[in-house]
C-alpha cells in the first residue's frame, strides 16, 4: 500500500517539474489584433490590385479565373488598341487561388497583402476598376511577381522564435 | 389475504437493440459525418455509414474547367495534405500528356510532399488523441506547435496555408525561395526532438495503452479485402506504400523503410504514424543534400490540349493512395475525372473493426482511420 502511495506522489512531483519546466518556455502564441505577424512575401490576400497602364484587355486573366469572377468589357480606342471600359470581380466568390495573376502576361494584375475582408454588405465585396486601381499606398503582394520581393519585409517565422509583436 | 407474487431479482431481462444516430453534427466525426449505430447495451452490434452531406460534385465539376483550374479542386479534397492532392493530380495529367518535369521540380515537389505528410500525420496523431479523451487538447496542441512550423514554410513557398494550390502541370507554380532552405534544414534537425517529447508524452501512457492496445483490430486479409490503404493498411502489417511498390518522382533514389505494425488495431495505426514522421524526416535529409540546381517548371502551354486517350496517376497521400483517372477528348477540359479517394476506402473497414466494442471505442477507431470529410463525399 505504501510502495503505490510512494509512486503516485512521484508522478505527480515528475508532473509538476514538465510543468514548471513548460513555464519558463518562451511564448509562441500572438495575441492576435495588438499584435501582428509578417506575412509571407508571396502572400495571396485581398484585395486585386489592377495596374491600368500596364494592362492591354486581353482577357486572359478572365478566361484562366477557375470562378469565371472577372468581367472584362474593351472597346476599340485610338490607334487600334484596346480601351478596358469594365474590370470587376467579386471578392466574395473569389478563391484566392492566383491564377489569374499568374496567367496575366504583362504583370498588370497584382494580388494584395491584406487577410481582413469582411464587410457589412455583399454589394461591398464586388469591387469595379476604381477600386482595383493601382495607388502606391497599396501594398502589392509578391506571388508569381518575383521583383517585387526584395522590397518586402521578411516573414515572421515560429521556428526562428520570432513571434512578431508589431503593433498597430 | 392473498400472497404477494415474488420476484426473483436473477430473471432475464428482455433487451433490444437501440439505434443511435452519431452525427453528423457530432464534434468527434472530423466534419459532417454520420454513423447508425445499432446498440446492444452499450455493445455495438451494427454500423452504417452515412455521407454525402459535404457533396461539392469535384468530379463533374473538374469536366468544366480546364487542366490548371481543376488544380484548386484538389486542395478541397484531403484539405489537411492538399499538396499530396495537388501532386496525385497534376501527375496524372503529365501522364496524360507526356510531359516530362525537371529534376528541380521533382525534388521540390519531394520535398513538400514529405513536409505534408509529417504536418498530416501530427494532425492524425493529435486528433486521434483528442478523440481519446487525452486531457482535452493537450497532445494536439503541442503538435499544432509543430505544424504551424510547416505551414510558415508553405506559406512562404505558395502564399497560402491551407488551399495551397501550389503544383502546376509541368513543375509547380513558384520555385522555392532563398531562404526556404536553411529553414526546412532547421526544422530536419528539431523535429527528431520534438517527436521525442510526443513519445515521452505518450508511448509509456497507461491510458492510452489500455484504450488503444487491441481495440479495433483490422485482420490483414480484411484490410486487403477492403482495399484499405496508407498507415490503415501498413498497420495490419502488409508492407505496401506506392513510394516503394511503384516508385513516383524521384522516390526511387532515397533510403527509407516501410514501417509496418503487428496486430492492425489502433495502437499500431498510431505507432505506423510516428515511425512514418521519422522515415519522412530520413527523406527530407537525403532530398536536401540532392538538391539540384536548375529550372524548376517544364514549358507547358496555357490551355494544355493532351491527346485523345486516358491516365491514371498516383501517389502515396498521408492517408494512402491517392489516384486521378483522366479521360482526354484533345479539349482544353478533361473529359472525365474520376477519384480514388483513400480516406473513404479506408472509411469502408470501419464496420467489421468496431462491431463487438463499447461506444466510446467507435470514436477512437474512427479518429484512427484518419479522414478528412471533403475528400469522402467529393
Amino acid at each position: 500500500m505504501t510502495s503505490r502511495l510512494d509512486g503516485s506522489g512521484l508522478g505527480l512531483l515528475k508532473g509538476m517539474a514538465m510543468t514548471f519546466k513548460h513555464l519558463l518556455r518562451p511564448r509562441i502564441t500572438t495575441q492576435y489584433p495588438e499584435e501582428r505577424l509578417t506575412l509571407s512575401k508571396r502572400f495571396r490576400g485581398y484585395t486585386m490590385v489592377w495596374d491600368r497602364e500596364r494592362c492591354t484587355g486581353c482577357a486572359t486573366c478572365a478566361k484562366s479565373c477557375p470562378q469565371g469572377n472577372i468581367e472584362i468589357v474593351t472597346s476599340k480606342g485610338a490607334d487600334n488598341a484596346y480601351v478596358v471600359e469594365k474590370f470587376e470581380l467579386d471578392s466574395g466568390r473569389c478563391i484566392f487561388c492566383g491564377l489569374c495573376v499568374e496567367s496575366c502576361p504583362y504583370d498588370a494584375l497584382f494580388l494584395g497583402m491584406e487577410y481582413e475582408c469582411s464587410s457589412y454588405r455583399r454589394g461591398e465585396l464586388v469591387l469595379s476598376k476604381e477600386k482595383l486601381l493601382y495607388t502606391p499606398d497599396k501594398q502589392r503582394s509578391a506571388y508569381a511577381r518575383p521583383k517585387l520581393e526584395p522590397a518586402l519585409p521578411r516573414q515572421t517565422l515560429l521556428i526562428e522564435g520570432d513571434r512578431g509583436s508589431k503593433k498597430r | 389475504m392473498e400472497p404477494v407474487p415474488s420476484v426473483s431479482l436473477d430473471m432475464e431481462l428482455k433487451t433490444e437493440p437501440f439505434v443511435l444516430n452519431m452525427g453528423p453534427q457530432h464534434p468527434s466525426t472530423h466534419g459532417v459525418f454520420r454513423m447508425r449505430v445499432t446498440l446492444d447495451g452499450e455493445v455495438v452490434v451494427g454500423l452504417e455509414p452515412v455521407f454525402g452531406y459535404l457533396h461539392r460534385g469535384i468530379e463533374k465539376l473538374a469536366e468544366t474547367r480546364t487542366y490548371t483550374q481543376v488544380i484548386p479542386l484538389t486542395d478541397r479534397l484531403l484539405y489537411l495534405s492538399s499538396m499530396a492532392c495537388n501532386h496525385a493530380y497534376v501527375r496524372s495529367v503529365e501522364k496524360l500528356a507526356g510531359i516530362k518535369v525537371p529534376e528541380r521540380g521533382e525534388y521540390i515537389r519531394v520535398i513538400i510532399d514529405e513536409l505534408m505528410r509529417i504536418s498530416s500525420h501530427l494532425m492524425a496523431v493529435g486528433f486521434f488523441l483528442n478523440d481519446l479523451g487525452c486531457s482535452v487538447y493537450t497532445p494536439l496542441l503541442y503538435m499544432y506547435r509543430e505544424r504551424e512550423k510547416i505551414l510558415d514554410m508553405f506559406e512562404m513557398v505558395c502564399g497560402q496555408r491551407l488551399t495551397y494550390n501550389y503544383m502546376r502541370i509541368g513543375g509547380v507554380s513558384n520555385d522555392v525561395p532563398e531562404e526556404f532552405m536553411p529553414i526546412l534544414k532547421r526544422f530536419v534537425a528539431e523535429m527528431p526532438h520534438y517527436i521525442d517529447e510526443y513519445e515521452q508524452l505518450l508511448a509509456q501512457n497507461e491510458i492510452l495503452l489500455a484504450r488503444t492496445k487491441g481495440v479495433g483490430i483490422l485482420p490483414r486479409d480484411l484490410a486487403i479485402n477492403s482495399s484499405a490503404a496508407g498507415p490503415v493498411l501498413r498497420a495490419s502489417g502488409v508492407k505496401w506504400d506506392i513510394r516503394k511498390a511503384d516508385p513516383y518522382s524521384v522516390y526511387d533514389r532515397f533510403d527509407f523503410e516501410v514501417p509496418i505494425g503487428e496486430v492492425g488495431d489502433n495502437y499500431d495505426r498510431y505507432r505506423v504514424r510516428i515511425m512514418e514522421m521519422h522515415q519522412s524526416l530520413r527523406i527530407l535529409e537525403q532530398a536536401m543534400k540532392q538538391f539540384p540546381a536548375g529550372e524548376a517548371n517544364a514549358k507547358v502551354p496555357q490551355f494544355l490540349r493532351p491527346p485523345v486517350g486516358e491516365a491514371y496517376g498516383r501517389v502515396e497521400t498521408p492517408q494512402g493512395e491517392m489516384g486521378f483517372y483522366l479521360v482526354s477528348d484533345n479539349s482544353i477540359a478533361p473529359y472525365r475525372m474520376h477519384i480514388r479517394p483513400p480516406a473513404l476506402l479506408n472509411l469502408t473497414a470501419l464496420r467489421d473493426m468496431v462491431i463487438g466494442w463499447k461506444v466510446a471505442d467507435v470514436i477512437a477507431t474512427f479518429g484512427s482511420i484518419d479522414i478528412a470529410m471533403g475528400e469522402v463525399d467529393r
